[in-house]
């Protein structure tokens, strides 16, 4: 069993989960991810990795509540235990002087593009980054952004805070005031997809870390397979990162999709069962 | 000298009707006098070919006649001195194609249910509740320590061999349960779930550290693992499942086989939604490939709810890999069969969920280099039909991730890792292998004879130190 060592909600339905772990930490790099489970009846569900600690023996992770597995963690606090912990998963990202690379987080993402832009600081490169959220109350980490990063922009869909609208339209403003050598984009695959097709007509390498469904995380069953320039990938072993200029969106987005009435129906069961 | 008795006892079962709308055990098990029955029909021959015919050596005759004596306590003894898991071999090794080939009476159509009667003896210690073997903790501080990957039949095997042999062992298993193949590929309906949870219990109770949730080549590499250990087993299996790489075979509903029976058997989504993880129950299901693995989905497919389950296969029965018992279990179950039938695309409906699928048939012509006649592609054959799921079952190569992160192992061109036949040494010092990742797909008990002949070698190479 796994130790949880806190659970926090940072802003409405987005969770942090910092969980005990002597020996992910020493071999964690930014980009790659976890499987938990929440209980013995859960999901095996991939988070990526935020932040980790081999001194602490600690890693972090932040997650987005949308279904059984995820509300299930949200109920989870200091002290609890879960029965899966295993990782790091997934190629780590590729990490050298780039010169200047421009980070996108959204989500989940805003956490998980943290250990990436510390190392491309650390590594030489001018890092941006632009997080994006609904409104100003779903922006989380501004500071701890702001400290790996030379230039922070926030984005916030209503205008509450920040740049007023969607990334594409503040990624291109961006994109004539900075020479960018490469974009990095976190977070749902909408934002994945449409900051990738800003960057296509400009030409700037753009990675994305792509969340299709998960089991083993091994490349064992197969259920995570994208299509990236005509061929079929698994995301687990293969990736989670590719060239998002070559991944093909609609069958991402529809394998995505694979459950979603099932999903419905757990989340309802599980409610049912937990609160009457 | 007794009868001779051609009366080869079948073994209880449920009926098809009955057994399509659960995931109980078909199979229901010998009861004590049938086994006794059919354990005095063997003729405990002075020199009997089956032992050979098993490729971890139990003595059969000997277990047997202990069984025909009403001897079940000495019986499961015997079988144990060589092999840590019999109610699983008793249960899925193909005995047809070892033990039982060989025995006198194959002739006359009628041999001794080898694999029967073992599982009986199992069966009957689990019910008893007594252990023949007295499972202690084994003295072995002084020894090298030994790690193997996996804990799958080869990685569990090798580690009850060398656990008996004084030396401690750790397993370290990548998936959250142990058991390998068994837990996550074979249904619940034909080796239950809780008898491989008794045996991996019984290996740990001999001494042996599990580690689950660990995967070796990401938690830790192979190469750091022998830095802390004397010798390494690999038996990480055949997990990377193959595609046909045809058109929409990336749609929603299409599945890879290891997908399909792990989301039933692992994850137990026949109990959604009291467990989480779902499965798509399709009405109408495809299951492509010839093999046990197929025969496995397809009649997890029925169990499902499906109405209706087809196997689609290239060539003809004769030319199927799967058991013929395994075969006849899904025909009883009201499988169809399509033989001589290639999938060539898949067409997906406006959500991109598969709702058809062109075939070719096809006719055999010349053997090719596996011996079985070549299916060829007849011209103009082509036609369309409906599915809902389609499960991809047509064999799988071996997991990548070790092959990868290990310095100075030799790879196979599909994959697999290179060890040598008698000895399960790898191409380098300290490491040895067995079962799927170096055969690249075969079976529970091959995977255990690789295993027995490694335990072995690494015996002998931490006494001696040379390679």
């Amino acid at each position: 069993m796994y130790r949880i060592l806190k659970r926090e909600e940072l802003v409405p339905n987005i969770h942090l989960l910092k969980l005990e772990s002597s020996h992910i930490p020493l071999k964690a790099s930014p980009g790659q991810f976890i499987i938990v489970r929440a209980d013995e009846k859960g999901e095996r569900i991939p988070l990526t990795l935020a932040d980790w600690d081999a001194d602490e023996g600690s890693l972090t992770t932040i997650f987005m509540t949308v279904g059984t597995s995820t509300q299930k963690l949200a109920l989870l606090n200091s002290g609890d235990t879960i029965p899966t912990l295993v990782g790091p998963l997934g190629l780590p990202s590729q990490s050298e002087n780039f010169g200047t690379v421009l980070l996108v987080g959204g989500c989940y993402g805003i956490a998980s593009i943290f250990p990436l832009a510390q190392q491309l600081k650390k590594k030489g490169n001018r890092v941006i980054i632009i997080i994006e959220a609904r409104s100003k109350n779903l922006i989380y980490w501004e500071e701890r952004l702001k400290e790996v990063s030379e230039r922070l922009v926030v984005v916030t869909r209503d205008g509450s805070y920040g740049y007023s609208g969607h990334v594409p339209d503040n990624l291109k403003k961006i994109l004539e005031e900075e020479k960018v050598s490469r974009v990095v984009v976190n977070g749902c695959t909408f934002l994945m997809m449409i900051t990738s097709e800003t960057t296509r007509p400009v030409n700037i390498k753009t990675i994305v870390n792509l969340n299709p469904i998960m089991i083993d995380g091994t490349g064992m069953c197969g259920v995570c397979r994208v299509q990236v320039n005509g061929n079929t990938k698994f995301a687990c072993v293969d990736g989670p990162e590719f060239d998002g200029h070559q991944v093909d969106w609609n069958v991402l987005l529809a394998r995505r999709h694979t459950y979603i009435q099932e999903e419905i129906n757990s989340l309802s069961f599980w409610e049912c069962e937990k609160y009457g | 000298m007794a009868k001779i008795d051609l009366f080869r006892r079948p073994m209880p079962k449920q009926t098809p009707k009955e057994r399509i709308k659960n995931f109980s055990e078909v199979a229901l098990g010998y009861t004590p006098q049938l086994a006794i029955e059919e354990a005095k029909r063997c003729l405990q021959c002075k020199k009997p070919l089956c032992i050979g015919g098993c490729p971890v050596e139990i003595n059969i005759p000997g277990f047997i006649k202990a069984i025909a004596e009403n001897n079940f306590p000495e019986a499961i003894r015997i079988i144990k001195e060589k092999n840590s898991l019999p109610a699983i071999c008793g249960r899925v090794c193909p005995q047809e194609e070892q033990c039982e080939k060989v025995c006198v009476f194959v002739k006359k159509q009628a041999p001794v249910a080898i694999g029967r009667l073992e599982r009986f003896a199992a069966d009957w210690e689990a019910d008893s509740k007594t252990e023949s073997l007295k499972a202690e903790s084994q003295n072995n501080s002084n020894n090298k320590k030994v790690g193997v990957v996996g804990a799958g039949p080869a990685g569990l095997t090798v580690a009850s061999d060398l656990i008996q042999l004084g030396y401690p062992v750790t397993i370290f298993e990548a998936l959250h349960e142990a058991g390998g193949v068994l837990i996550y590929g074979i249904p619940e309906f034909r080796l239950p779930k809780a008898i491989v949870k008794r045996e991996v219990e019984y290996i740990c109770k001999l001494g042996v550290k599990l580690f689950c949730n660990f995967v070796v080549g990401k938690t830790r590499t192979v190469d750091e693992l022998l830095e802390e250990y004397g010798a390494l087993f690999i038996g990480s299996g055949a997990g990377l499942p193959w595609f046909m790489n045809i058109p929409g075979e990336n749609l929603n509903g299409i599945y890879s086989a290891n997908e399909y029976l792990t989301r039933a058997n692992l994850m137990k989504a026949y109990l959604f939604p009291e467990y989480d993880t779902p499965i798509k129950r399709g009405k109408s299901v495809a299951v492509i490939g010839g093999g046990n693995v197929a025969m496995d989905a397809a009649r997890v497919a029925l169990r499902l709810g499906a109405d209706k389950v087809s196997i689609v296969y290239r060539r003809s029965r004769t030319e199927m890999p799967a058991r013929l018992e395994e075969i006849e279990n899904a025909e009883e179950e009201g499988i169809i069969f399509e033989y001589l039938t290639l999938p060539t695309r898949y067409i997906g409906d406006e959500n991109n969920w598969v709702k058809e699928m062109e075939c070719l048939r096809m006719e055999l012509g010349e053997p090719d280099a596996s011996g079985r006649r070549r299916p060829i592609p007849i011209k103009g054959s082509e036609f369309i039909t409906p599915v809902e799921v389609v499960v991809v079952a047509i064999g799988q190569s071996p997991n990548p991730l070790i092959p990868q992160t290990t310095s100075g192992l030799e790879i196979g061109k599909n994959g697999n890792i290179i060890a040598d036949e008698k000895t399960g040494k790898t191409t380098k010092k300290g490491i040895f292998a067995g079962g799927d990742v170096t055969r690249g797909g075969a079976t529970v008990i091959l995977a255990m004879g690789d295993a027995r002949v490694a335990a072995r070698s690494i015996d002998e190479y931490l006494k001696t130190g040379e390679w």
